[in-house]
């Protein structure tokens, strides 16, 4: 018997060896917009150089692989040990905390300090990880088509209604599908909704009833859905609450206008070229706002790794000032780190749209609503996207009238906050 | 002399060869001897059935039978945690939200009037393609059993398909049916208006159930040109002797004999249609809205890509699932039985 049991103990530690992190590895979930994996891969590589004893392997994987399977990863206690993702604060139960790893959690908070909310749990002081990129959604015009239909570009403090309008005579000037594009995604609707005065967030904290502000920019989002102004296309591509974007069809030329953000700054950059003139336009405004919605891509620490100790000397090494400030510069993102900002930035791109562009991002991110600022350290945040997107596309399909989908949004919401107390 | 000396040095070599070939057979027939004498001696001759059943049994009670449980297990519990220990009891509460509807007809009046939708989509889609399904693969089948020229390469032409990955034919079908695709292209071509067809409810719901017909159909051919060619052929000689009509013919002698196969491939294509999840997420994602949303899908959205997840809910939706593939399997070995009892009779 004893024999048994230790040939069966012998043979669990073969198993647990074979499949355990070995000392010194550290892996690395990463997804890419643009050409971010490609930096990344080089700044790693040095790293790498420098500390023979650590090796870093980048697994890259699309942006719904991410957003899909990591979290039953993480819910499995398995996962990688660094990842990239967007919904940094709703798994925020998972991240390490790096303060007592890191080599100086000062430095981490004076630099990083402001978006340390997003991605760790409520009450806490943890250092989770770092924004890569910070992002603002905004709108892009394709100049050209403007140019080409002799419609002026609206404004600054332009409305939607503006947009809608001009975008519209451009189209039916060019020969266009579609007007207007805005990415199928609950982030996106919500800058919006909140220029027209939504309030997603409850008085206890919880999420509150879709209010009259979401109600009345919804309603011409499925007006304009009806009537052609917006692409249909993108909101009834799929059910529930998949994401899609409308940048292909705004590369293509196919929009005149699309609301989508600042992360598609370098894919634009790269890939309409000079094919035709494009402008950042920055948000527009509705009766209460003008704000965009802050966001982006966190890098955390994931604390169900074996080798936490390396974890922290790799996040160290890619939070440090000057290797943000070229991840930045070479990828054309938006920094969050204070000091890179402070110092200023030499994007390397020789696109002067692209370079415009990033300018525009910069000055709206000084406009943003009280609230717009609070929703990404938010917990719900993503259950109120995720039914936004759902209802809000079924109703553009023609399956709900807008009144049954803002009592299935209410609906929904409510069953998730049920749920999440169980 | 020499030609027979020749021959007997080759006998040897070949009975050499063989059993050289054979050592190692021998010895693990040696190796296994005493075990199984020991087996058959401890639990008779009918234990050496179990026996040999055993490990079957133990990778169907891994892997189909101990999921099932577990996956029950689930259905009776409620959160958003993913371990079961961590998930609180709460009895058949996933299934009474399943099933709070006022008018199962009218999804909109369900509490989860996305799975209804799903339900209802799924009923009209097995309907539909079952039945375009067997009626293609059998007029296919009688055309390539016909002394057709090159039938070899239409055989190939037809299976094709089966080879590809569903994704793969996800994304081929919406590149040929998205508004900027290959269909609107011939279209525009040929002087007719393009037409969004994913964005479409009942072209995007075609869409799936030809797009289905289309990956799928070459493999049940196959099974339905087996039967066709398992057919005597004196049959036909008699029937043409007797200058029976061919419509006469077809039903009398080639769809009879041709039922246990058409059995196979409807239950066959009745479990696959019921599970139907890949290559139609791939084309439509389920949209346009829902209106391609499958029972498959939805419990893969609730249990895995939501925001929130809630796999006691996901699971409950399974379970119903698998019990009507229980029942549509249980009616088809009805069938099948009653028919071989008619046969024995005859």
């Amino acid at each position: 018997m004893t024999k048994t049991r230790t040939m069966l103990a012998a043979f669990a530690v073969g198993l647990l060896t074979s499949t355990a992190a070995l000392a010194g590895d550290v892996r690395i979930m990463w997804y890419s917009d643009g050409v971010e994996g490609e930096v990344l891969k080089d700044l790693i590589d040095r790293f790498m150089k420098d500390n023979p004893d650590i090796k870093v392997i980048i697994d890259n994987v699309s942006f719904s692989v991410v957003r899909e399977q990591l979290p039953v990863q993480l819910e499995a206690g398995d996962g990688p040990d660094i990842a990239r993702l967007a919904n940094i604060k709703a798994l925020s139960k998972h991240w390490l905390d790096l303060r007592p790893l890191v080599a100086d959690s000062a430095y981490w908070d004076k630099n990083f300090g402001d978006q340390a909310d997003w991605m760790r749990p409520d009450g806490s002081n943890q250092i989770s990880g770092f924004m890569t990129q910070i992002t603002l959604t905004g709108g892009f015009a394709n100049k050209t088509l403007f140019d080409q239909a002799g419609v002026a570009l609206p404004g600054k403090d332009a409305t939607w209604d503006d947009w809608a309008k001009a975008s519209k005579q451009v189209a039916e000037s060019q020969q266009i599908p579609f007007p207007m594009a805005l990415d199928r995604s609950g982030h996106r609707l919500t800058a919006p909704d909140l220029s027209f005065g939504a309030n997603y967030i409850g008085a206890d904290g919880k999420p509150a009833a879709l209010d009259d502000g979401a109600k009345s920019f919804i309603s011409k989002f499925i007006g304009w859905i009806e009537d052609g102004t917006m692409s249909k296309d993108i909101w009834v591509s799929a059910a529930g609450s998949t994401y899609r974007a409308g940048a292909d069809d705004f590369i293509n030329g196919q929009v005149a206008f699309y609301y989508s953000g600042s992360w598609q700054v370098p894919n634009f950059s790269t890939k309409i070229g000079s094919n035709f003139d494009w402008v950042a336009t920055g948000s527009p405004c509705g009766p209460a706002n003008c704000t965009g919605m802050p966001g982006g891509a966190g890098l955390v620490a994931i604390k169900y790794t074996k080798n936490p100790k390396d974890v922290a000397k790799v996040m160290d090494y890619l939070a440090s000032e000057p290797i943000v400030k070229e991840f930045s510069e070479r990828t054309l993102f938006l920094p969050a780190h204070k000091g890179v900002i402070e110092n200023g930035l030499n994007f390397k791109t020789d696109d002067a749209q692209a370079k415009a562009a990033l300018g525009i991002f910069v000055t709206a991110s000084t406009g943003l609503s009280d609230l717009a600022r609070k929703l990404p350290g938010w917990a719900w945040s993503d259950t109120v996207y995720g039914a936004l997107v759902t209802r809000v596309s079924q109703a553009a399909a023609g399956e709900m009238t807008l009144d049954e989908a803002y009592t299935r949004i209410d609906a929904d919401i409510a069953a998730k906050v049920k749920d999440s107390a169980l | 002399m020499a030609e027979i000396s020749r021959q007997t040095r080759q006998s040897h070599t070949g009975q050499s060869l063989g059993e050289t070939a054979m050592m190692p057979v021998r010895f693990a027939m040696g190796i296994i001897d005493a075990p199984l004498r020991w087996v058959q001696k401890k639990f008779g001759l009918g234990g050496m059935a179990a026996f040999f059943l055993l490990p079957n049994m133990l990778i169907f009670g891994i892997f189909v039978l101990l999921p099932f449980f577990i996956n029950f297990a689930y259905s009776m519990t409620g959160g958003t945690a993913l371990f079961l220990s961590d998930r609180t009891f709460v009895g058949a509460d996933q299934y009474s939200r399943l099933f709070d509807c006022s008018n199962y007809t009218n999804p909109n009046t369900c509490a989860e009037d996305t799975f209804w939708t799903a339900v209802g989509n799924t009923g009209w889609f097995v309907i539909l393609q079952v039945t375009l399904m067997i009626g293609f693969s059998l007029v296919t089948a009688l055309i390539l059993n016909r002394d057709l020229m090159a039938r070899s390469f239409w055989r190939a032409v037809f299976f094709f398909p089966v080879l590809l990955s569903p994704v793969v034919v996800g994304l081929i079908w919406k590149w040929i049916l998205q508004r900027q695709g290959l269909l609107n292209f011939g279209l525009y071509g040929f002087g007719f208006d393009p037409h969004v067809w994913l964005n479409d409810r009942n072209w995007a719901f075609a869409a799936t159930v030809g797009v289905s017909i289309w990956a799928h159909m070459g493999f049940y051919t196959l099974i339905i040109l087996a039967g066709l060619q398992a057919i005597p052929k004196d049959l036909y000689e008699a029937a043409e002797m007797d200058g029976t009509r061919a419509m006469r013919v077809f039903t009398r002698i080639t769809l009879p004999l041709l039922m246990p196969n058409l059995l196979v491939v409807i239950v066959l294509v009745l479990i696959r249609a019921v599970q139907i999840f890949d290559e139609v997420y791939v084309l439509t994602g389920g949209g346009p809205g829902t209106s391609t949303l499958f029972v498959t899908q939805y419990i893969y959205e609730t249990g895995f890509a939501a925001q929130l997840r809630n796999p006691g809910l996901a699971a409950a939706a399974s379970i119903l699932m698998g019990l009507v593939l229980v029942v549509l399997t249980l009616v088809q070995l009805g069938l099948s039985r009653s028919r071989d009892k008619k046969g024995a009779r005859k």
